[in-house]
């Protein structure tokens, strides 16, 4: 159980993450890294949103729909439990931890759009996970988006200073720059763990 | 709004992915093999017409505050029912595409659409903004599936063109291609993740030129159809 745990924890942080291997999430990964400040932000609440998604997904997957047989329901099921997770962690937090509600701001309805928290609970049935490793794919999932934005946000702010041809402005150097980034993920790729 | 403009509009000035800048996890992530693009695109195609028709056919009796959560709806259902039609019908399409087929939910071409035009627009154009920003789409994956697939491992095709078998299309993703050069010349590293970032990268910013440069032009010859006229004047 635990070695399974720490594969999974692993290869959902550094081998197989989630932006650099798997393109999941790549929106708000190039949207909300210009600053290192708003890119932990986001980090937190995708960790958050994902963790908790993963786990009421798994309940709502194995209790209602594989019981009652309905599982070409999953992709509309999912996707309203995750918008209506993120408006209800919007109003939790808003009442009772205002401080982290400002400092996330328009972040939080964001992550209904971001792929990687749909991906993480489509993953999380496609991989057979129980709920524990359900959980832990979420979460560390989640940990391995927020390495990737808040590296890649230091790297980007050096890139705003960086003498680049003008046709390149924009996302463009911002795609090259995460390319590179990609490659040095790619040093992980060799990694495995004996079970 | 004419069809013309429109056309034109989702092909290249006002392209999905390259202009717009959306929906680019699913053009980084599966752009690997002809086949894989060009099924993706016609998936993408075929959902974002049909959520156009029918988000634009039921604009007026949305309210307002819930509209975003009716549009994901009306979205998963298309995405079902494509998904479903793949599974049965080209599984080696779906096999290959795997998560990124449900993931087209939350793409941000549809989502985007139906937010900043079928809301506000009758049934006809709506179809047509489907079709054509689709077809946008659809483009750029087949460009960057050709670049990454000749320059990865020096082949045309893969998945899609049988050439072992006679010269023949085949839809179960065993045809190898066409091979140009040995793959063994190739950079490998083009196939990986890394080739992904790079080529939309790079795609962007021949876009972003081309653009620029038209834009130029236009001015220039503005600039010299005034002059002419002063000249008249004079």
């Amino acid at each position: 159980m635990l070695s399974s745990i720490i594969t999974i924890s692993l290869g959902a942080i550094l081998i197989n993450n989630f932006i650099f291997s798997q393109f999941l999430g790549c929106c708000p990964f190039l949207g909300c890294s210009n600053k290192v400040d708003t890119a932990v932000g986001m980090g937190l609440a995708v960790v958050f949103v994902m963790g908790l998604a993963s786990a009421i997904c798994w309940v709502i997957n194995e209790y209602i729909l594989v019981a009652l047989g309905l599982e070409f329901l999953q992709t509309l099921a999912f996707i309203l439990v995750i918008a209506a997770l993120v408006q209800f962690v919007e109003m939790f937090l808003k009442k009772s931890v205002p401080s982290l509600y400002s400092a996330l701001g328009i972040y939080l309805p964001l992550i209904t759009t971001n792929c990687a928290v749909l991906g993480v609970v489509l993953l999380n049935v496609q991989n057979k996970y129980n709920f524990i490793e359900s959980l832990v794919y979420g979460v560390t999932g989640g940990l391995g988006f927020m390495l990737a934005i808040v590296l890649f946000a230091s790297v980007r702010e050096r890139v705003e200073f960086a003498d680049y041809p003008e046709c390149f402005q924009g996302f463009a150097i911002c795609l090259v720059s995460a390319a590179l980034v990609a490659l040095a993920f790619m040093g992980f790729s060799g990694m495995s763990i004996p079970v | 709004m004419n069809i013309k403009k429109q056309f034109k509009e989702g092909l290249i000035t006002n392209n999905p992915v390259l202009v717009q800048q959306i929906g680019m996890c699913a053009t980084m992530a599966i752009t690997t093999t002809l086949f894989n693009g060009i099924g993706m695109g016609l998936s993408v195609l075929i959902i974002l017409t049909c959520c156009n028709v029918v988000i634009s056919a039921i604009r007026k009796i949305i309210p307002d505050e819930i509209r975003l959560a009716i549009f994901v709806v009306v979205i998963a259902t298309f995405v079902t029912i494509v998904d479903l039609l793949l599974q049965a019908f080209v599984p080696a399409l779906s096999e290959a595409l795997g998560v990124f087929i449900p993931l087209i939910v939350v793409n941000c071409i549809i989502i985007g659409r139906a937010e900043a035009f079928c809301q506000k627009m009758p049934i006809g154009p709506s179809f047509f903004d489907g079709v054509f920003q689709g077809l946008g789409y659809t483009c750029v994956l087949i460009i960057m599936c050709v670049v990454r697939e000749l320059l990865g491992a020096g082949r045309f095709g893969g998945g899609l063109i049988d050439v072992a078998n006679g010269f023949r299309l085949t839809l179960d993703g065993t045809g190898g291609g066409i091979q140009i050069f040995p793959e063994t010349y190739g950079a490998s590293i083009l196939s990986l993740p890394f080739g992904g970032f790079l080529t939309l990268g790079c795609l962007m910013a021949v876009m972003q030129y081309a653009l620029k440069k038209s834009a130029k032009k236009k001015e220039a010859a503005e600039k010299a159809a005034a002059e002419i006229e002063k000249e008249v004047e004079e």
